[in-house]
This record gives structure tokens, C-alpha cells and sequence, in this order.
């Protein structure tokens, strides 16, 4: 005879994209941070021998400001859009996806212009190779950001019912994208 | 009901009978289901395929160190031992073990899927791409110090891709155990099993992605100037800290896990002390912290002066000592589960996929041993064979562990329970193909000698691993199918449903009351 547990109501996950985002926001951060440290890494052996870090390449400082300052607003829309998703104004929560998606467009564009400003060399010696692997890790995890935006703008607004938990986890993914930067931008374009 | 697979020779009858589509279609199925005990079976199956092929590679490593057949150059030789060493770690234990993960963890918490079931299938062909393309790079020269430039960048770029997998289907795990356990699944009440799971996964999702980013320095780097980390032969400051103690600890911690779950099955009896369980298994993710710091080498060296032994001995005994305690803790909880206590007059049995999870752990705690040995400086073990040894011996007790994971939900994967009188040999040949496999090298290192009699015991430990590993597919392929859920006995939720479990594993589930729900509707311990 087989011995059952009584029937009972089905279980149902709980915040699972939130969940899923925030550990997939941890994964990145040990990402950029094991990256950075790399970084200081190599610097400190560049100090050590008598060299500055970069040795001759002029940082466009004006852009990597307003980029840092571009995530931090781009956090700000990103919570407008969960606001208004919570509400279910449909409006609203359209207008800060938007918005979202434009300043992480306006971020990959900022990025570029450091890149033609700057021309590292790759292949010319270490800062080229580090630069470029730690400022596109970073522009990836931003066009990743981005793709998200859209996911999350489409499953809202074009979805049967109405979601509210993707723009929650979208806006999470955002803060950690603000986060990573901010830390890339202080040991990337700050400290020399 | 006896049940036997299909024999060889069953080729020509597909052609004849027209079953050629259902193979199709069954193929079809499996590549893309979403059902997260398949996916773990593939993870697993390619696993055991992996631990076959590693072993292969040992086998002619050894073959050549002591038959001296000058079948192999000095530098394929080289390529070779890095075929094998990071194939242990990166497809044997990983795929072993966190595809017993994903098929089992859901079951566990009650969850009729685990989150994000794409995402854990998009792992699982992540990490066979790469697992595929590390092997065709390193077989063409591409491992560390190889010759062939562009093989070197692609075995970078396939080990990143083998770890997104990787973290991939971590996430998924994590999330599930997390956000989709049944009501009544506290997470003071999840099973060993899946706390196991549990600490494994966030120790690759914050472990994995660091390695990931290495990569990604080094491929751009050696691809463009190798200024920044030198050529293919400066790869081995880097690379291998990810493959050694005490970073390998963290693929073998679900083995804690099989044998903890399993015990208290084999005494019907509850776990007196299981936050002590807990609190040891997550002691061995401590671990984690040595991948996320880069750093697997905290020498101690006691003919130093006292206070810079004292200090040393800290460091070592964060980062090595307490996933040897973790494991001490585990095995110390032991004898009190097993102790009468008069609460069940069920006997003790002695379980198959028990013993494979006991050995497993001990070899485990074996290789945790070494860890330790391996910092000490007086005993000059670093560099040398040991170290390998120590890896092989915490790769192979994951495999073993795993082996009895798979045997014990077999039940709820395929309907069967497995002959015990068949498998229960094989956890001690398992055993011994380990011990053979790596305690070898650990004693060459210690008395610093290449005698080629370790090459041979070497040799015939990998020789009994692949024996092992296909004994093992063979008896697997059969069992009986009695119909009942619950065929061991079992403690846990996932043995109230049907076996083999349905797609979407649970019809309807009760609130959970305790972390032994099938014991308490079953106290007397008979199959139901």
C-alpha cells in the first residue's frame, strides 16, 4: 500500500526573477571585482618599476563622469518604472523603460568616445590588453542590462498579465550595473 | 518486475521495426527538455563519460612513464597531464555533481520545476561546448605552455565558457532552493542533500565568474601582445589555482550532502544534530573564499620564528582548515545518528548508495588531509606530484559520492530501484580505484621520488576507475519496479510522489510539518 501525503495547495515560486537577479548580480560582482583586483595587480607592478599607470594616454575625464553620472540617473528611472509597474500604470512604466534604455545606449556610446579619444594600442604593451578586457567586460554587462530592459518592457506592457516582478528584478540588475561601475570608473579613470 | 535494457546489437532492429523514430524523438526530447531530472542526467551522464575518457589519459600518461614507449613528446606529455588535471575538477566532479544538483534539488524542496529550467539547459550545452573545444585545444597544443598560439586561446576561451555554464545552472539550483520550496519547507528543513546543493552553488556563482574574468584578461591578452601575463607558459601562475586545493573542495561538497541524507535512511532513525550537518557542509565553502581571492598556496613554515608561524598558521587555517573541519564535523555526527535510541525498531541496513556516499566522504576527508600537508613547508610537497594527487583524490571521492546519488533517486528518475547486490561491490571497487588513483602520488611527493612503481599503482587505480564507471552503466541498466514511492524508506518529501517522478514532479503537496515528512507518516520504516 502506498502511504500519500495529503493533498495541499500547489506550491508557488516566490520572487524567483528577483532571486535569480540578485545572485546573477553577485556572479558579477566577483566578475568585476576578481577583474579589478587583476588590475590593481598589474598597476602596483607598473608603480613598483617606476612607470605611471597609464604611461601616456590621456583619460577624456568629462565622459567617464557623465557615465558614472548616466547609470546613477539610469537607477533612478528604473525605480520610477517599478513604481509605476506596482501601479499598474502602463504610461508610466513605458516612459522609464524608455528612458532606461536610452541612457544605457547613451552609457555605449559614451564608452565608445573614451575608446576613440584614448586609442590604446592592444597590442602595445599591458594597459592596452587590461584596459580593453575590463572596459568591455563592463560595456557587456551594460548591453546585457539593456537586452533586459527590453525583455522586461515587453513581458510589462505586451504580456497577458500584468508584471511587475521583472521591472523589480530589472531595477535590481541596474543598481549592481551602477555599483560595478562605480568602482571601475574610480580604479580605471581616477586613480592613476 | 525484472527489467533489461535493450542489448547490443539493437541497430539493425531499429532499421527493421521502424523504431529508428522514436530513437529520434527520445533524442529530440532529451536535448530539449526542460525537465530538470533530465537535464542533471545529462550533466551526470556526461560526467561518468568524462571520468572514462580522464582516466584514459591517466592510464597513458602512466603507460608512458613506465613502460617508457616513446609514443608521446616531452611536450604532449605535458598537454596530457593538463588534459587530466583539469579534466577531473572541470568534467568529472563539476558535471557529476551539480547535475546531481539540478535533478535532485527541486524534488527535494517540493518544487514542480526548478527556476529558470532554460538557463540550467543552457548550461549544461555551455559546459559541453567547452568541455569539448578545452579538449580539441589541449590534444592540439593549446594547454599551458603549448605551442599552438591559437589552440592556447581557444582552451581560455572554452574554460570561460565552461564556467558561465557552470554558473548558469548554479543560478538555477540557488534560485529553486531559495524561492520554490513546498509550504512547510523552512530552509532549517531542507534536506542534507539540497543544503549541500545549496552551498555548492553560491560557492560557484561567486567562485566561477573570477576564473571567468581571468580568462577574459588572458585570452585578450595573449591573443593581441602577451605583454600583460606573458606567453602560453605564464598561464600556469593563473590558471591552475583554480583547479587545486582548496578551490576543488567546493565540486565535491554535495557528497556531504549524499552521505548525510543517507545515514539517518539506513538507522530509520531522525538526524539529532542537523544544523551541525549544516553548519559543517557550508564550513566546507569556506573554500570559495580561496577561488574569489586567487589564492590556493598559504604556506606554513614551523622553522620559522614562533610569531610568523602563528600568523601563518591563521591564514592557512581560514582558508584550508575549516573546510577539513566542515568535513571532521559531518563525519563526527555519525556514530549519533547511528546510536540506538528506541525511537524506531526498524534494523539497520546497510545501503548501497550509503556505502558509496561514506566512502566517499572519507576520501574526501582524505584529500582535505592532503590539502592541509600541501601547506606545510617543511614537508616540501608543493610543486610536486602531491598535488595532483590531492586533486585526484577529492575529484574521484565526488564521483563516487555521486555514483551513490544517482542509485539512491533512481527511483524517481527511472522507476527503478537498482540490484543493491550488483552496485554495493562497486562503491568499494569505486573506493579503492581512488585510493590507488591518488594517495600514490601523494606518497611520491612526500618522499620526493618518481619511482615508476607509483606510475604503475597509479595506472591500476585509474584501470579500476574506468572498470568502475562501466561496471557501473551496466548495472544500472536494470532493476526492479515494484510500484511502490518509497522503496528505501526514505525521509524526505520528494519520496511522496511517484516513481519515476512525473515531468512536473508533484500532483498535489501537503504543508511539510517536519524535515522527515515521509518518516512521519511512515515511523515503522517499511516501503510504501
Amino acid at each position: 500500500m502506498t502511504l500519500a501525503l495529503p493533498s495541499g495547495p500547489a506550491p508557488a515560486p516566490r520572487r524567483q526573477l528577483l532571486v535569480g537577479s540578485a545572485l546573477a548580480g553577485l556572479a558579477g560582482t566577483t566578475l568585476i571585482g576578481g577583474m579589478l583586483a587583476v588590475w590593481l595587480l598589474e598597476r602596483q607592478h607598473a608603480v613598483n618599476a617606476g612607470e605611471r599607470f597609464p604611461m601616456k594616454y590621456i583619460i577624456p575625464e568629462v565622459a567617464t563622469n557623465v557615465m558614472l553620472m548616466t547609470l546613477f540617473g539610469l537607477c533612478f528611472f528604473a525605480q520610477w518604472a517599478v513604481y509605476s509597474a506596482r501601479r499598474q500604470d502602463r504610461g508610466h512604466t513605458a516612459l522609464a523603460l524608455s528612458v532606461v534604455a536610452i541612457l544605457a545606449l547613451a552609457f555605449i556610446n559614451a564608452q565608445a568616445f573614451v575608446y576613440s579619444q584614448m586609442e590604446v594600442e592592444l597590442a602595445e604593451g599591458v594597459y592596452g590588453s587590461l584596459f580593453y578586457a575590463l572596459t568591455g567586460t563592463m560595456m557587456a554587462i551594460v548591453i546585457a542590462g539593456l537586452v533586459f530592459t527590453v525583455v522586461a518592457a515587453f513581458r510589462t506592457l505586451g504580456g497577458r498579465d500584468w508584471q511587475s516582478e521583472i521591472v523589480s528584478a530589472h531595477a535590481l540588475y541596474w543598481y549592481f550595473a551602477a555599483a560595478a561601475y562605480s568602482a571601475v570608473w574610480f580604479v580605471v579613470y581616477v586613480t592613476k | 518486475m525484472e527489467q533489461s535494457g535493450t542489448g547490443a546489437g539493437a541497430g539493425s532492429a531499429l532499421l527493421s521495426d521502424g523504431r529508428i523514430g522514436t530513437t529520434v524523438g527520445a533524442v529530440a526530447d532529451w536535448s530539449t527538455s526542460t525537465d530538470h531530472k533530465k537535464i542533471g542526467r545529462l550533466f551526470t551522464g556526461f560526467g561518468l563519460l568524462g571520468l572514462v575518457a580522464v582516466s584514459v589519459v591517466a592510464i597513458l600518461r602512466s603507460l608512458e612513464v613506465v613502460a617508457d614507449l616513446g609514443v608521446f613528446t616531452g611536450e604532449q606529455l605535458g598537454q596530457l597531464a593538463q588534459l587530466h588535471h583539469f579534466g577531473l575538477a572541470l568534467m568529472v566532479a563539476l558535471p557529476l555533481t551539480l547535475g546531481l544538483s539540478v535533478a535532485v534539488a527541486p524534488m527535494q524542496v517540493g518544487a514542480r520545476a526548478i527556476a529558470f529550467a532554460r538557463l540550467a539547459l543552457l548550461g549544461f550545452y555551455m559546459w559541453l561546448a567547452g568541455a569539448v573545444l578545452l579538449i580539441v585545444a589541449i590534444v592540439n597544443g593549446g594547454g599551458i605552455g603549448g605551442s599552438d598560439s591559437d589552440m592556447v586561446d581557444l582552451s581560455l576561451a572554452s574554460m570561460a565558457l565552461m564556467m558561465v555554464g557552470v554558473v548558469a545552472a548554479a543560478i538555477s539550483v540557488a534560485t529553486t532552493v531559495f524561492t520554490s520550496r513546498a509550504p512547510g519547507i523552512t530552509m532549517r528543513r531542507v534536506p542534507f542533500f539540497t543544503w549541500t546543493a545549496l552551498v555548492q552553488a553560491i560557492a560557484l556563482i561567486i567562485t566561477a565568474p573570477v576564473l571567468v574574468g581571468l580568462t577574459i584578461y588572458l585570452f585578450i591578452d595573449h591573443r593581441n601582445s602577451a605583454l600583460a601575463f606573458g606567453t602560453s607558459d605564464a598561464l600556469a601562475d593563473w590558471i591552475p589555482r583554480f583547479f587545486s586545493a582548496p578551490v576543488v573542495y567546493i565540486y565535491a561538497i554535495p557528497v556531504l550532502g549524499v552521505f548525510a541524507e543517507l545515514l539517518p535512511v539506513s538507522v530509520s532513525r531522525r538526524h539529532p544534530m542537523r544544523q551541525v550537518v549544516f553548519a559543517g557542509s557550508a564550513l566546507v565553502g569556506v573554500a570559495a573564499f580561496s577561488g574569489v581571492t586567487m589564492q590556493n598556496d598559504f604556506p606554513v613554515d614551523f622553522s620559522a620564528a614562533g610569531q610568523d608561524v602563528v600568523k601563518s598558521l591563521v591564514v592557512m587555517a581560514f582558508f584550508v582548515g575549516l573546510p577539513l573541519l566542515g568535513i571532521v564535523v559531518t563525519l563526527l555526527t555519525a556514530p549519533l545518528v547511528a546510536k540506538p535510541d528506541g525511537s524506531s525498531s526498524a534494523k539497520p541496513r546497510i545501503l548501497s548508495p550509503m556505502l558509496f556516499g561514506l566512502l566517499a566522504t572519507l576520501l574526501f576527508l582524505l584529500g582535505a588531509v592532503v590539502g592541509v600537508l600541501l601547506q606545510v613547508v617543511d614537508l616540501e610537497l608543493s610543486g610536486t606530484a602531491a598535488v595532483e594527487g590531492s586533486v585526484a583524490i577529492v575529484c574521484l571521492a565526488a564521483a563516487v559520492g555521486s555514483m551513490g546519488g544517482l542509485v539512491f533517486w533512481s527511483p524517481k528518475f527511472s522507476g527503478l530501484k537498482r540490484d543493491e547486490k550488483k552496485v554495493l561491490p562497486l562503491a568499494l571497487l569505486g573506493a579503492l580505484g581512488v585510493v590507488l588513483a591518488g594517495v600514490p602520488a601523494v606518497i611520491a611527493g612526500l618522499a620526493g621520488s618518481d619511482n615508476s612503481l607509483f606510475s604503475t599503482l597509479t595506472l591500476v587505480g585509474y584501470a579500476i576507475m574506468a572498470l568502475t564507471v562501466l561496471a557501473f552503466a551496466g548495472a544500472t541498466r536494470g532493476g526492479t519496479a515494484d510500484g511502490t514511492t518509497n522503496p528505501w524508506c526514505a525521509h524526505t518529501v520528494e519520496w511522496s510522489t511517484a516513481s519515476p517522478a512525473p515531468a512536473d514532479n508533484y500532483v498535489a503537496l501537503a504543508t511539510v510539518r517536519s524535515a522527515e515528512p515521509e518518516l512521519d507518516q511512515n515511523p515503522q520504516g517499511s516501503p510504501s
